[in-house]
């Protein structure tokens, strides 16, 4: 298999254990796992390796991110004291085989996602199916927090469903319970992050981007997609399209 | 040494991955778009060369691009699937335990029916009788409406069969498991679900492979035990539509190399 693309897997680092609900056998060094390696037959390893992937390409399917306790309890199992060579070589066959990229997003509770490795493409349409009406549906919530300037207030973002005639209390003929598609799948899918605004009564809520929005897509392209709705050119926003620019 | 996969490669998985299966003609556009977004060499002959440069590279993981006939209209379909232990509790570590169950039983129905169909009511039916947790029938219907998102069945007016991918993903697992009962296509040689059986000898055919087979015949007769074949044959007003040469010649060569089907 090519050597390229040989750098480790973003996100491993194994001396971050601190507050671990699942001990990783007290985080063993290189040389340990090594040693460990030895003791395991490379047929029993690489076979944790693939089940690991394909345990991965199931999760990322349906875009629920990936808890690092769950991959030692349905995953790695009794394979402990070699969990960092095996996640760093599945790591690498995703990177090398479909161009995947595990990334952790939540360093404190070891969350994981894949995304694309490849540059997006031009009308690119990975789904047909209600999936991208979802999608649809949540770009134009990121377009709306990012116009706002990156933070927009839950009535704010109702408001303007509204009048996009989505409405939270209603039945929609594609999305279905859109309450629960914006509060809760696009939240658990970390699209959107939903945040308690403290001192509130009613309480009221802060909307913005959750990490798998900023590796999924970019200001520059919500941005574009702005402009193409309005027929209008990106730099009219100047603060926005500055702030795109510098954001990679 | 296998060939070294490009972006293409890749970027034609992951597409393939997120549609679950594709038609022949859809993933024929995708190998032309893959390699033209990435500059590497394209042959608009050459998908199955393409798609064994990524089957060598996934061939360690126990998975496969694998070709597959869809058994409603015949035409050629890829899906990615898992090799190392393709049984249902494997389908995807996504469903609970008693969702899996439901399947099974649905499956059961499909494959000891007659035609490979099962209605919604008798599988409704057995929502009550889960083992491992109750389901009431609301529920049940929500869980198949997701089997059928999911492409693990696929529904026309209340009547579940298994989806293409289902099937080529499980053949197999079929095969074996329901050694007595599964049968197979008596000119293709896969498994047959949605089949027609002889009368007289009781070997199956899929629908596709009568409609081919009994074309050029005036009467058609079972390629087993050469009796008349009593079933009707499906979609002939179709066929009589298409140009009858070019027909003519597929169908020599689709009885010459059975295993092409």
């Amino acid at each position: 298999m090519s050597q390229r693309k040989r750098s480790k897997v973003s996100g491993f680092s194994q001396g971050d254990d601190g507050d671990e609900d699942f001990n990783v056998s007290q985080t063993p060094t290189h040389s340990q796992v090594q040693r460990n390696l030895e003791r395991r037959s490379q047929d029993q390893v690489n076979q944790k390796v693939s089940e690991l992937v394909q345990f991965l390409l199931v999760k990322d399917q349906k875009k629920i991110p990936i808890k690092r306790a769950d991959i030692l309890k349905k995953v790695i199992r009794e394979y402990r004291d070699v969990y960092s060579e095996i996640i760093n070589r599945a790591g690498r066959t995703l990177q090398e085989v479909f161009g995947l990229q595990l990334v952790e997003i939540d360093t404190r509770h070891h969350i994981y996602i894949l995304t694309s490795n490849l540059p997006r493409a031009e009308g690119e349409n990975l789904r047909r199916d209600n999936q991208t009406a979802k999608l649809g549906l949540l770009i134009i919530i990121l377009s709306f927090i990012f116009m706002r300037g990156n933070s927009a207030k839950d009535g704010a973002v109702w408001e303007f469903l509204r009048r996009l005639r989505v409405q939270p209390g209603e039945r929609h003929e594609v999305f279905g319970d859109v309450k629960k598609l914006v509060t809760e799948e696009f939240v658990r899918q970390k699209y959107l992050e939903i945040t308690p605004i403290p001192l509130t009564d009613p309480p009221e809520f802060k909307y913005q981007w959750g990490p798998r929005a900023a590796k999924e897509t970019s200001k520059k392209d919500v941005l574009r997609f702005v402009a193409k709705i309005q027929g209008k050119d990106p730099t009219f926003w100047t603060s926005q399209y500055t702030e795109a620019e510098a954001t990679p | 040494m296998a060939a070294q996969m490009t972006d293409a490669h890749r970027r034609f998985l992951q597409v393939l991955m997120s549609h679950g299966i594709m038609e022949g003609s859809e993933a024929r556009k995708l190998h032309r778009r893959c390699c033209e977004i990435h500059k590497v060499y394209y042959a608009h002959d050459k998908l199955d060369d393409f798609i064994s440069t990524i089957n060598s590279h996934l061939q360690p993981l126990f998975m496969q691009i694998r070709k597959g006939m869809s058994e409603g209209d015949g035409r050629a379909h890829y899906a990615l699937v898992n090799l190392a232990e393709t049984e249902i509790t494997k389908m995807a570590s996504d469903y609970t335990e008693n969702e899996l169950e439901l399947f099974r039983k649905a499956m059961d129905l499909i494959i000891l029916s007659e035609n490979g169909f099962a209605s919604s009511t008798e599988i409704l039916n057995l929502a009550d009788q889960l083992k491992t947790k109750k389901m009431k029938k609301k529920e049940a219907e929500q869980v198949l409406k997701v089997f059928v998102e999911d492409k693990w069945l696929s529904e026309r007016n209340g009547e579940y069969t298994l989806h293409t991918r289902c099937i080529i993903e499980m053949e197999q697992y079929i095969l074996s498991n329901y050694q007595d009962v599964a049968r197979k296509c008596n000119i293709c040689h896969s498994l047959a679900i949605q089949s027609q059986v002889c009368e007289s000898c009781g070997i199956a055919m899929h629908l596709p492979c009568v409609r081919k087979y009994f074309r050029a015949q005036t009467e058609p007769r079972c390629p087993q035990c050469n009796d008349f074949w009593s079933c009707d044959i499906p979609g002939t007003s179709r066929m009589d539509s298409q140009s009858p040469s070019k027909t003519g010649r597929a169908e020599k060569s689709f009885i010459l190399s059975p295993r092409r089907c």
